[in-house]
């Protein structure tokens, strides 16, 4: 026994914590990708050979008349898509939830035409209607095309966005319904009295908001960088007036498209805001 | 002798009838899915203040019954009167009824004490009597202090407190449980169902209560009412229900039940287990083989003689009997159930004390001999023919 050592028990080290450089790596070539333009974009802007940096390019984009209208027919044509859009699908999704299931799949194929059809060919169609108001001029209906190419706000536009933006709320809308119990929800607020009006505008509505917002996002978004439609129809939305800019100052157009980038992230974060603002105070009472 | 049954039990009883709430009368309730016929004929009576719960397998149409009562189905036939008037047609939201649902049911958007008083805010109660209520019912369903909290943050029974503080703050006509306890643990649903009686009583509402849980109808209902493929096959207490099924339906679907071998006799008994029994219910003509039904708890066993093998000792105080031999014994605390074969080759299972059963293991014989309470009989399926009589 006395030969008997007794060697101290080595201690265990803390398992080091393996470094993600993987991760890391992928990160940082992602923010490059993503930055490196955006960066060289802002620097584009505010780089003149004879001032040094500057920030002409700006006071004159926002000073100017054509961005100021273009820029403000986009947002409205925006909201508008995303009013008409959400006014069109949300009673419809809510139905085929509740009432008429086995629609889901049909609903589905239609609101996801527009992702398969191309701009072009959808804007050929419209156009083509257009042409025949020549043809209606002793009619009412001469009205109703005026209405629709009103130069100051041409509903046509948010007709045919509405229809592009389908597939963005359909699928926002969809995995909102999927995640709650939409059927229970409705009939405990109708067996407490509820009409079905005040059921979707206190219980439905409220419990989508996430998937009404990220649609919502998804859709202005849209509006605010399509071209096609709006070229090709002759009106001239922020995103077409970038393009003519474009031909004749450089410099002026690439701030123009830094200001939009920041007007949609504002939008983006005044949105989210708002979806998760209840969801905050929530969590905050429980802390 | 199912209509017979039913006809009999279908009323409420008048000594039950309490002043709260409103009577609720199922007047031949239809409804079919498709080529399934959910409810066939339905008629129930449910006394104002009572607690009826509605019980049977699955697809049995308890769940429609409900529905429609709620208004979230419409029957394809039938009446629904509630306190005397019609309401088939009235849409869901005009019938001032409560429900608690299975799922989770309360808004996520809202706090605990928003959720209770959602129903009086779509009825536009003012906004200081709306919080005095809201804060009164979480009170009474324990759960004061938590108004402000959301569904996410709490537990189930919290959740299905809060629906059921909810479904009350209106003062509803009736109150609809479907299957409220289901999801949650054994411990909490124990809790909660004897809240929710609680409640019920203090309140004096009538409430309709289903349920796929024997145990629960058993303890809660005033009544229950046992249904079978869209119809009633017997509504009567708990005691009745258990000691006096109406049909072998209802005997075998509520607790345990044994199918040992029998023949009629001419004096109307049935002859089991070496003895002769009175029959209620349907009772075949003399000599025909019968399937008598007979609980766990109506067999008495004998242990056999130490010693003396083949010679059978009767259980105390009863008559000759038939021998049997234990193939299991299982435990369940107080009491312990034996799982039996008898000399005749059938099976049976026998409930007694477990400090009587001490000596009777696997393998050992016995005694089984049956009280001599009235039994319900079922005609032998196959073979059809009347038994001949032994010397």
């Amino acid at each position: 026994m006395a030969g008997l050592t007794v060697t101290p028990a080595r201690r265990a080290r803390p398992a080091r914590r393996k470094r993600p450089y993987g991760s890391a790596l992928v990160l940082l070539l992602a923010g490059l990708y993503f930055l490196v333009p955006v960066a060289a974009s802002l620097w584009f802007t505010v780089d003149d050979p004879a001032k040094g940096v500057t920030l002409d390019a700006y006071t004159k984009g926002l000073g100017d008349d054509g961005m100021a209208t273009s820029l403000g027919l986009s947002l409205r044509l925006g909201l508008a898509t995303v009013a008409l859009g959400l006014l069109l699908m949300v009673p419809t999704m809510v139905v085929v939830t509740l009432r008429l299931p086995k629609l889901r799949r049909v609903v589905e194929v239609l609101c996801m035409v527009p992702l398969i059809v191309p701009p072009v060919a959808l804007v050929a169609g419209v156009s083509t209607v257009l042409s025949w108001q020549q043809d209606l001029a002793d009619t009412p209906l001469w009205g109703t095309f005026q209405v629709l190419v009103n130069k100051n706000f041409p509903l046509v536009l948010v007709l045919v966005y509405t229809v592009m933006s389908l597939p963005f709320l359909y699928r926002s809308l969809d995995a909102g319904l999927r995640a709650v119990d939409l059927a229970t929800l409705v009939e405990a607020s109708r067996s407490l009295g509820a009409s079905r009006l005040a059921t979707l505008r206190r219980v439905v509505v409220p419990n989508l908001r996430p998937a009404l917002v990220s649609g919502a996002v998804l859709s202005l978004a849209m509006v605010l960088g399509e071209y096609t439609v709006a070229t090709v129809l002759g009106f001239e939305p922020f995103s077409v007036w970038m393009v003519h800019v474009g031909e004749y100052e450089a410099q002026l157009s690439v701030a123009a498209a830094m200001l939009s980038l920041l007007i949609t992230w504002g939008l983006l974060l005044l949105l989210t805001n708002l979806a998760g603002g209840r969801a905050r105070k929530g969590r905050k009472t429980t802390a | 002798m199912t209509t017979t049954a039913t006809t009999a039990h279908k009323s409420p009883p008048a000594a039950e009838t309490r002043s709260g709430g409103v009577g609720l009368r199922l007047g031949g309730l239809r409804r079919a899915f498709g080529s399934t016929t959910a409810l066939d004929g339905l008629d129930l009576d449910i006394a104002p203040g009572e607690l009826v719960a509605l019980l049977g397998p699955s697809g049995c149409g308890k769940t429609t019954a409900l529905r429609i009562i709620a208004g979230f189905e419409t029957a394809d036939a039938g009446e629904l009167l509630m306190g005397g008037e019609d309401v088939t047609a009235t849409p869901a939201n005009r019938r001032d009824i409560g429900m608690v649902f299975q799922s989770y049911s309360l808004f996520p958007n809202m706090t605990a004490a928003e959720n209770v008083a959602y129903g009086l805010r779509v009825r536009k109660a003012p906004k200081a009597e709306r919080a005095e209520r809201a804060a009164e019912l979480l009170e009474l369903v324990g759960l004061p202090g938590r108004d402000k909290h959301y569904p996410h943050q709490l537990s189930g029974g919290q959740q299905q407190r809060v629906a059921l503080a909810r479904a009350l703050a209106i003062r509803p006509r009736v109150l609809l449980l479907d299957e409220p306890l289901s999801a949650l643990d054994a411990k909490v649903r124990l809790q909660l169902r004897e809240e929710i009686r609680r409640l019920q009583l203090e309140l004096g509402i009538t409430t309709v209560f289903v349920t796929h849980d024997q145990e629960e109808a058993l303890s809660m209902a005033d009544r229950v009412a046992v249904m079978k493929d869209g119809r009633l096959e017997q509504c009567a207490p708990p005691s009745e229900l258990y000691e006096r099924p109406a049909t072998p339906f209802v005997a075998e679907f509520v607790g345990t039940m044994n199918r040992l071998p029998g023949v009629m006799r001419e004096d109307g008994t049935v002859e089991v287990l070496g003895r002769r029994l009175p029959v209620h219910g349907d009772c075949p003509d003399a000599g025909h083989a019968v399937e008598v039904l007979l609980r766990p708890e109506s067999l008495r066993v004998g242990a056999e003689e130490a010693g003396k093998p083949g010679a059978a000792v009767t259980a105390e105080g009863a008559g000759p009997g038939e021998t049997a031999t234990v193939r299991v014994a299982t435990f369940l605390g107080g009491t312990t159930r034996l799982h039996l074969t008898t000399a005749s080759g059938a099976e049976a299972k026998a409930d007694l004390p477990s400090w009587e059963a001490g000596s009777l293991t696997p393998g050992s014989r016995c005694t089984l001999v049956p009280h001599d309470h009235p039994v319900l009989v079922e005609r032998t399926a196959w073979p059809p023919a009347p038994v001949q009589e032994t010397a």
